[in-house]
């Protein structure tokens, strides 16, 4: 009875995961002349900053309400109205994401209800444009905040106009700014207009300033935005966005815009997916440079079949990432002997077992809601080849010695973050090649003899 | 000028000399919409709690405040790394509704018996003071159970700033203090408070003294251990660093067990030797003790002033932006960066109190820029508006001192490079020019004021 009892109040150690607040602060930064503003207390923004500074190496400005111990006991409606009132004063946005945290939440205080007249423009409308959405942190981690604000920015803005538009939605999921880079290129070379929310490729991975932008240059604009709803079709990535009510589904329900659910293209299976949805959509057939693209990515695969085969990974991140990292690896030979999140859709298995056939032939543990030192102990039962995920698998990847390949979110003991490329045959073909080498370097450095050929 | 704005309500926290009459206002809650640079109470209390290494540190709240803390700071030690573990309760919502203590109470005695530690702080942050739980009584039963100190750490984000945050962390400590044996501490003997051993300072530091024939009972808290602390109060002096982080604590010291206290600086040749000084005064009583140090002294300096030398041909003219936490490093920084020959155009720190400020303005040539709770328009305006070529601040300053194409030098917790010392004010000397003059700022894009 006992031992039961301290199971169920187990502690988190080394979470594999952050919270809410943080990844809505990410899509508010996506989006053009737009300014996050947590209500909550300045430790979460100051957090928050922190982190996705040391990742992104950019300036990353979000404010605070700023709680005081009076406000936890009147309620946050003055302090929120204060700060909406001296960021318009000092970085005049366009628009203002809101995002709550646990405090906000736990006193109860309506966001909503109090900035609804909130600065009114002659014309009626909100001025900037005010986006608010709800991301507590007890329930949910940092990718429900990002999916959330997304969703939260769709449904205040888009709108439906009368006009017969025939650009493509795409909601990208949690991506490095190199992925969403990669992105508009395949966009562009298909022709096909398109929307993508967010968009923090420039905002959080721009050049030199020649004067100080108070909030950097690029994003997704709220025009754009609010033409949402007269797109041709929304993709949005993410194989447990699929089973939520995300802003792609918000648009089709709103607005009948099509609504298609795909995996992260990782890999040549998921990738195939969306290339045949963005041939499907636009009526056009997918452009030669991608066909070449596949091609050689194939031909790699021919060549370095054997030095991965069977190798065996332990995969961590995000839920979505996971899956799409974990197709790719079994697409390969490999096998993903771990797939770990610290989130907890309750999807995770289900969904590894659609990209992975053989999955449970395999004996692949797919693990929801742990932290890293449930990873470790995992880790170091199953014996993995090297682990693939964020910079914070470190601890583990030196303890049992073995490489780790560093990609998603954060990376903090690695220059490049916002550069690693992770999608498309472009990406996949980057990882493929970062891995073999890693298989090979690792065999070549146990070698007494040291050859210098494969 | 640019024509960036700055907010009415924090006019009166910025003031450049000899334009204004000096009426600063500082310790003051951050404006809200004002992206201040600042954290809470809660980093406060991390901040000096967790270099003790081997005591569990429990974060009692949702999973955010435990994440990203998790292993930032370089406070190194030299045995146990029980420190650089993020331990959370990771509140869920019925956690919230119906109460975490059930949750504080298991997670508590599920970690005290994985790994051992000689004490343990629970850290309460904002939601537990909201959702009320007593923090105070489950952690008393659990140190009753488990026969180890368990200590509450009130640090609610939102119930003050940092400088709270220093209290409720000395407030555990004293706790500690006073439970150990002082057998075998002679006279000669002193506690290092305020040193986080951060890139290994607290150990030359403790060298030092050593060297000088004294004996370093406790470190508060560089590679702490919680035996030291406990007996801690056998020592004659406390030698506080910092900008007050540990005051508090040699305050209750002083108070309860008569150690007097001196106020110190490790950074840059001036102060650093003042330190020794300072503590070799204390002890005139043996006079085997200053002279040792005079040799010391000495010899440090002889050993480092021709690459200072050097250093200073190349800085000599450059100027410098500082904004810090706690005001009394930026003192030491001032005389540290003019011994470079360099000039200091902006001073400004997070938690500043008036008399602070009143020190800078004295230190300061005319026209330097001192800020209180900066934000990040105001220190960038500054920084182009003087035509700052450095700026030495933390992780959050850096990227805009890039962006604008001007160096930078960490000098906050987060830092693997000591600054503290002799040796340690060489790497600043060294860290300051390969970020001035590296060749990298040619391709910056020339500077618009706009
Ligand atoms: S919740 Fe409170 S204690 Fe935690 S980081 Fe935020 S302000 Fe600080
Ligand atoms: S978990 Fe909640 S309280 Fe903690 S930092 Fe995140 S939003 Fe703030």
């Amino acid at each position: 009875m006992k031992a039961q009892k301290n199971i169920e109040y187990k502690a988190t150690s080394n979470a594999c995961k952050l919270c809410s607040p943080l990844g809505a602060s990410l899509v508010f930064r996506g989006i053009e002349k737009s300014m996050p503003l947590l209500h909550g207390s300045q430790g979460c923004s100051t957090y928050i900053r922190r982190y996705l500074i040391s990742h992104f190496n950019e300036p990353v400005d979000i404010a605070s309400s700023n709680f005081t111990e009076e406000t936890t006991i009147f309620g946050g409606g003055a302090n929120l109205k204060i700060a909406v009132q001296n960021i318009i004063k000092q970085y005049d946005p366009e628009l203002i994401g809101v995002a709550t945290t646990c405090l906000s939440e736990t006193i109860g205080d309506d966001v909503p209800l109090i900035l609804r007249d909130y600065n009114k423009n002659d014309s009626g409308k909100l001025s900037p444009a005010i986006v608010s959405v709800s991301t507590p942190s007890y329930s949910g981690t940092h990718i429900d905040g990002f999916h959330g604000a997304v969703k939260a920015t769709v449904d205040t803005i888009a709108e439906k106009g009368n006009i017969e538009a025939k650009h493509v939605n795409i909601f990208p999921n949690m991506l490095s700014p190199e992925d969403l880079r990669h992105l508009k290129d395949i966009f562009f070379d298909f022709g096909a207009e398109h929307i993508m929310l967010p968009d923090y490729s420039q905002t959080l991975d721009g050049p030199l300033w020649s004067e100080y932008q108070k909030i950097p240059e690029g994003g997704t604009t709220v025009k754009q935005i609010a033409s949402m709803g007269d797109a041709a079709a929304s993709i949005e990535f993410g194989r447990i966005l699929a089973e939520e009510e995300s802003a792609g589904k918000l648009l089709k329900k709103k607005f009948q815009v099509p609504c298609y659910s795909l995996g992260i293209p990782i890999g040549v299976n998921e990738t195939d997916v969306f290339f045949n949805a963005l041939s499907t959509i636009t009526g056009k057939p997918v452009p030669e440079k991608y066909v070449q693209e596949r091609g050689r990515l194939i031909d790699a695969y021919a060549d370095g079949h054997k030095y991965v085969f069977e190798a065996r990974a332990v995969v961590y991140g995000e839920e979505d990432l996971v899956i799409g990292l974990a197709s790719f690896l079994s697409e390969i030979g490999i096998v993903p002997v771990l797939c770990a999140s610290g989130g907890e859709s309750g999807h995770l298995k289900n969904k590894l077992c659609q990209v992975i056939p053989d999955f449970e032939t395999r004996g692949i543990e797919a693990l929801e809601g742990v932290d890293f030192v449930d990873i470790g102990d995992a880790a170091k039962k199953l014996s993995p080849d090297f682990l693939i995920g964020s910079s914070k698998g470190y601890k583990i990847a030196r303890e049992i010695n073995k490489p780790l390949i560093r990609v998603g979110f954060p990376i903090h003991d690695r220059m490049g973050g916002a550069r690693i490329l992770h999608i498309g045959y472009k990406g996949t073909q980057q990882l493929f090649d970062t891995i073999s080498n890693i298989i090979i370097a690792s065999k070549q450095d146990a070698s007494s003899v040291g050859y210098t050929y494969m | 000028m640019t024509n960036m704005p700055i907010l009415k309500e924090r006019e009166k926290q910025i003031y450049q000399k000899g334009a204004q009459a000096f009426d600063m206002t500082c310790e003051k809650k951050s404006l809200a919409g004002s992206v201040s640079q600042r954290a809470c109470v809660f980093c406060g209390s991390r901040v000096v709690l967790y270099p003790i290494a081997d005591a569990l540190h429990l974060i009692h709240g949702p999973i955010g405040c435990a994440s990203y803390t998790w292993d930032i700071r370089g406070a190194l030690s030299s045995g146990p790394q029980l420190h650089r573990m993020s331990f959370s309760t990771d509140l869920k919502e019925k956690d919230i509704i119906f109460g975490g203590e059930k949750k504080l109470y298991g997670s508590r005695v599920q970690l005290i018996d994985k790994y051992h530690p000689n004490a343990a702080f629970v850290y309460a942050t904002c939601i537990v003071g909201l959702i009320g739980d007593d923090v105070d009584s489950i952690c008393k039963r659990v140190s009753d159970e488990k026969g180890i100190p368990v200590l509450p750490v009130h640090s609610e984000g939102f119930k003050g700033t940092k400088k709270d945050g220093y209290k409720a962390a000395c407030d555990a400590m004293a706790h500690i203090v006073g439970t150990g044996s002082i057998e075998g501490i002679g006279e000669l003997s002193l506690n290092i408070m305020g040193e986080f051993n951060i890139a290994g300072e607290a150990w030359i530091i403790q060298d030092y003294y050593e060297k000088m024939g004294l004996e370093v009972v406790s470190v508060f808290t560089g590679d702490g251990r919680v035996d030291k602390i406990k007996r801690s109060h056998g020592a004659k002096l406390n030698v506080v660093q910092c900008s007050g982080s540990m005051m508090h604590l040699a305050e209750i010291m002083k108070e309860k067990y008569g150690i007097p206290y001196i106020r110190v600086s490790y950074f840059g040749i001036e102060d650093m030797s003042k330190a020794l000084y300072d503590v070799a005064e204390h002890f005139s009583d043996h006079p085997e003790v200053m002279e040792k140090t005079q040799n010391i002294v000495r010899k440090e300096i002889q050993a480092i002033n021709p690459v200072l030398k050097q250093y200073k041909k190349v800085l000599s003219g450059k100027k410098a932006a500082i904004y810090v936490g706690g005001a009394f490093k930026a003192f030491s920084m001032i005389k540290a960066l003019r011994s470079l020959g360099m000039e200091v155009v902006l001073a400004g720190s997070q938690t500043g109190n008036k008399d602070d400020y009143k020190l800078l303005r004295e230190m300061c040539n005319d026209g330097t820029v001192i800020l209180d709770d900066a934000n990040p328009l105001e220190l960038s305006k500054y920084c182009i508006e003087k035509g700052a070529d450095l700026f030495i601040g933390g992780v959050k300053e850096r990227p805009m001192a890039y962006k604008m194409g001007i160096g930078f030098c960490d000098h906050n917790h987060e830092r693997k490079l000591s600054l503290a010392g002799y040796s340690g004010m060489l790497n600043f000397a060294k860290e300051v020019y390969s970020s001035v003059k590296s060749p990298v700022w040619k391709f910056a894009p020339e500077k618009k004021l706009s």
